[in-house]
């Protein structure tokens, strides 16, 4: 079984756009649903906090990989950290990779995350990335609607 | 037998899986027939020990369960951790495309989705892809890209 997800979006904004919207740590946390505590830079800890609705208690914390401008974005995270005193530092994480390319009229965008057979075997974190898997759904479903509508 | 509980974990499912032994093992038993060692190490190059030390480490994953028939123990594949652990990749699947379907709507110059509703939202979309290539063409610079971003804000003001 494939241990990565991969996802290719088109976009109708210029390349350097949506660098912007993926590196700025505000424009960042704007669409992701994170309040970042500062902006990211290679080799270091982004924190923060989910924002996204009923998720708020779930932290954000990214060790940025590689920052090369306006081809890839990348940061290993814990998709899982919901509780806030934890050291998740030294967590087992997944790999999240942003691709751009350009293309006539947009951006190219692909994001790639991989490394899920290192996740701790702890079910209790699992489950909690596995719950309210209805209204994800419904979200996913609603945006699908107006993207492709 | 099969340990129900660490099945409900997907991540040894993964890390089972991850291996092309392994893999072709399951492949072998995904029939649902039973079999033993020496039927499985068939044709797969390695010895008895070998063979049995990859289907422990798909028993411990509650990919296959064992069950002892006389001085022989037989191996059966169970379906349901791959397909727990392929909802669980459903599901983080689901959320990037919610977060890249955000991602859409905030660089394509929709603040919110309430905008995106408003009718002639194509028809700006398109102008904006026209607009966007050309200073794409033109230049670089930071600026050229936050002045854009400024027009836009105030043609929606």
């Amino acid at each position: 079984m494939q241990d990565r997800i991969e996802k290719t979006i088109e976009l109708k904004a210029p390349v350097d756009r949506v660098w912007r919207a993926l590196t700025d740590h505000e424009e960042f946390g704007q669409w992701f649903r994170a309040r970042l505590d500062g902006p990211f830079r290679v080799g270091e800890v982004s924190r923060g906090h989910i924002t996204h609705p009923g998720y708020e208690h779930f932290r954000w914390q990214a060790t940025v990989q590689a920052m090369e401008p306006e081809r890839l974005f990348s940061f290993t995270w814990c998709p899982y950290s919901d509780n806030p005193d934890a050291d998740y530092s030294r967590e087992p994480t997944t790999l999240v990779e942003f691709r751009l390319e350009p293309i006539a009229g947009g951006t190219r965008l692909s994001i790639c995350e991989s490394g899920f057979s290192s996740l701790p075997d702890d079910p209790r974190r699992i489950e909690a990335l596995r719950m309210n898997t209805e209204g994800w759904d419904a979200q996913a479903k609603y945006i699908a609607a107006h993207v492709e509508g | 037998m099969s340990r129900a509980e660490s099945a409900a974990d997907p991540a040894p499912v993964f890390a089972a899986l991850g291996d092309a032994t392994r893999l072709r093992l399951v492949t072998r038993l995904s029939d649902g027939e039973p079999r033993s060692i020496t039927q499985l190490t068939g044709g797969l190059g390695l010895t008895r020990q070998g063979v049995t030390k990859h289907l422990r480490v798909l028993e411990e994953a509650g990919l296959v369960s064992s069950i002892r028939i006389g001085r022989e123990s037989r191996f059966a594949f169970t379906p349901e951790p791959v397909a727990r652990a392929r909802s669980y990749l459903d599901t983080v699947s689901l959320q990037w495309d919610d977060a890249l379907g955000r991602l859409q709507h905030f660089v394509e110059g929709e603040p919110d989705m309430e905008q995106a509703r408003k009718p002639g939202r194509r028809t700006d979309m398109k102008q904006d892809t026209v607009t966007a290539a050309g200073a794409k063409r033109r230049a670089r610079s930071p600026g050229a890209a936050v002045d854009r971003t400024a027009r836009k804000r105030q043609r929606r003001g």
